[in-house]
């Protein structure tokens, strides 16, 4: 009887301590994983063709999806924003408030989030199918440097295509903006994007970009991380393919909170 | 298939664990040029991780492996990846790329490895092909193959590149016997037609009874026994006893 009433030792303290370790762990992994790319990426054998065929399929494959959630983000910010500027008389700086708050943090990061829950997942569950199925192995016996041509060929491709991405759903959505202004109050196109261009400056374009060739860097390590470290069969690649969309997500954030500081810091606080 | 005496493949004294679980321990062999080797044994016994540390896939914690002279442990990617050109390894489940196309599989090694030129490139695909007796599955996506025909396939990029030697996985897994012994017929006859050197890991007798020159059974990480399909199916020892008598 007393058995019975005798409470599991469970230590809380070793449990956090386990996992703790295991987190950072995984950390060391994937920082490692990720450092091996500035390795092989300047090394031959070059893998063009395959970086190719990434890009139009990151890339191409992306924009519809880009495009209907760049739109209506543009939409909603003018919506949202229409009122409050109203309600202090500063209605007329609407487009530059679009196009700032788009270019600088809106479109980098919206944009980020979306193809990594989209590519770094693919990555994830695509490389990780083909641990499992040993066509990792495949290629290792083959002679053929997995790393270089499964995990850089993704990541240079996603750092490419980023950048293109992030600028495609910039226009979009001042585009959006400009939708709402022309529908709410008859703005005119020419004025719009006079104040949406003069509004923008270099130190503006510059990091918003920039940090996505970053993002884009993210997206791919961990998703090819997540991948190349699947066990555990079919079960493994949908865990790698989870683990994919919330890491890179989480990184993505964190690294804009990183790079804002640095904004400010190099650039200033701008206009 | 005449056998030369040199040893192309030495395994010596290989020890090799996962954890605490000792897979092998103290596993020796020594293949002959031209000989075709089988290793027979249950499933999970650790044949698989014997020819993936012969390729450099897995590195024994002991022991050594020299492959046509070379010893593979502690051996440089670079060079590594040089041995492995004249090595063809195919897997249990074929691992054919599934991105590819049957032919684009078949031309992966010959791109990667090769200044070949077009031309020269789809003859060698197609002349694969007609070995393996599926020109018409050249377009198809291995998504759309059967089994069986994975296996051909699996085969045909294998030998591709015309290796020295050549790694079976588990050749006839999953098939059923007819599809199976076309397999096996088929390995014979291309290792006559090339003078590959192989060594198969199976627990498919039949298999074992056709290609083999040498049979070895692997037991609790150690060869047990070894001899011709005859010797051993005429063994006294109850373990191959056992093993011949619930296989056939």
């Amino acid at each position: 009887m007393s058995n019975l009433r005798k409470r599991p030792e469970i230590s809380y303290f070793r449990f956090a301590r386990d996992r703790f370790k295991s987190s950072m762990a995984e950390v060391y992994g994937i920082t490692m994983f990720g450092m091996r790319f500035f390795r092989y990426v300047f090394v031959p054998p070059y893998e063009f063709a395959e970086v190719r065929k990434h890009l139009d399929n990151l890339g191409s494959k992306s924009i519809p999806l880009l495009t209907v959630v760049g739109l209506i983000m543009g939409l909603i910010l003018a919506l949202q924003s229409r009122p409050t500027l109203d309600r202090f008389g500063a209605g007329a700086f609407l487009p530059a408030m679009i196009a700032l708050t788009i270019v600088r943090e809106l479109g980098p990061v919206i944009t980020a989030l979306i193809v990594a829950g989209r590519v770094s997942s693919g990555i994830g569950a695509e490389v990780g199918s083909m641990k499992v199925t040993e066509q990792i192995d495949a290629l290792e016996v083959s002679a053929v440097d997995p790393y270089n041509f499964l995990v850089v060929t993704r990541v240079l491709a996603c750092m490419i295509i980023m950048p293109l991405l992030t600028a495609y759903v910039d226009f979009l959505a001042i585009f959006g903006g400009f939708v709402s202004e022309w529908v709410s109050a008859n703005s005119s196109f020419q004025l719009y994007f006079t104040e949406v261009i003069q509004s923008l400056t270099f130190y503006d374009i510059l990091p918003g970009v920039g940090k996505t060739i970053a993002f884009g860097y993210i997206i791919g390590v961990i998703g090819a991380y997540q991948g190349f470290h699947t066990s555990r069969g079919t079960e493994g690649v949908g865990r790698a393919a989870t683990s994919a969309v919330v890491l890179a997500s989480l990184n993505i954030i964190f690294l804009d909170m990183v790079i804002i500081q640095l904004t400010l810091i190099l650039f200033g606080p701008g206009v | 298939m005449t056998q030369s005496n040199s040893v192309l493949i030495d395994v010596e004294q290989v020890w090799k664990s996962f954890g605490d679980l000792d897979v092998l321990k103290g596993i020796s062999l020594r293949v002959h040029d031209g000989s075709s080797d089988v290793i027979l044994g249950r499933s999970g016994i650790g044949k698989s991780v014997l020819l993936k540390s012969i390729v450099g896939l897995l590195i024994p914690e002991r022991g050594h492996i020299d492959v046509m002279g070379h010893s593979v442990i502690g051996m440089k990617t670079r060079e590594l990846n040089r041995l492995r050109k004249n090595i063809g390894y195919v897997f249990q489940y074929a691992a054919l790329y599934d991105s590819l196309t049957v032919r684009e599989n078949l031309e992966f090694p010959l791109r990667k490895h090769t200044d070949a030129s077009e031309s020269d490139i789809t003859d060698r695909v197609l002349e694969q092909l007609r070995l393996v007796g599926l020109t018409d599955a050249i377009d198809k996506m291995p998504s759309e193959l059967s089994g069986g025909m994975k296996k051909r396939i699996g085969l045909a990029r294998a030998i591709i590149k015309r290796p020295k030697i050549v790694l079976y996985d588990e050749p006839t897994a999953g098939l059923d016997p007819i599809t199976a012994r076309e397999i096996s017929e088929l390995i014979l006859s291309l290792e006559e037609q090339f003078g590959i050197t192989s060594i198969t890991v199976t627990h498919d007798l039949e298999c074992a009874r056709i290609i083999a020159n040498q049979i070895y059974i692997l037991d609790d990480g150690v060869f047990q026994h070894s001899g011709t399909y005859d010797e051993l199916k005429a063994s006294s020892d109850p373990y191959t006893r056992a093993f011949f008598q619930v296989a056939t």
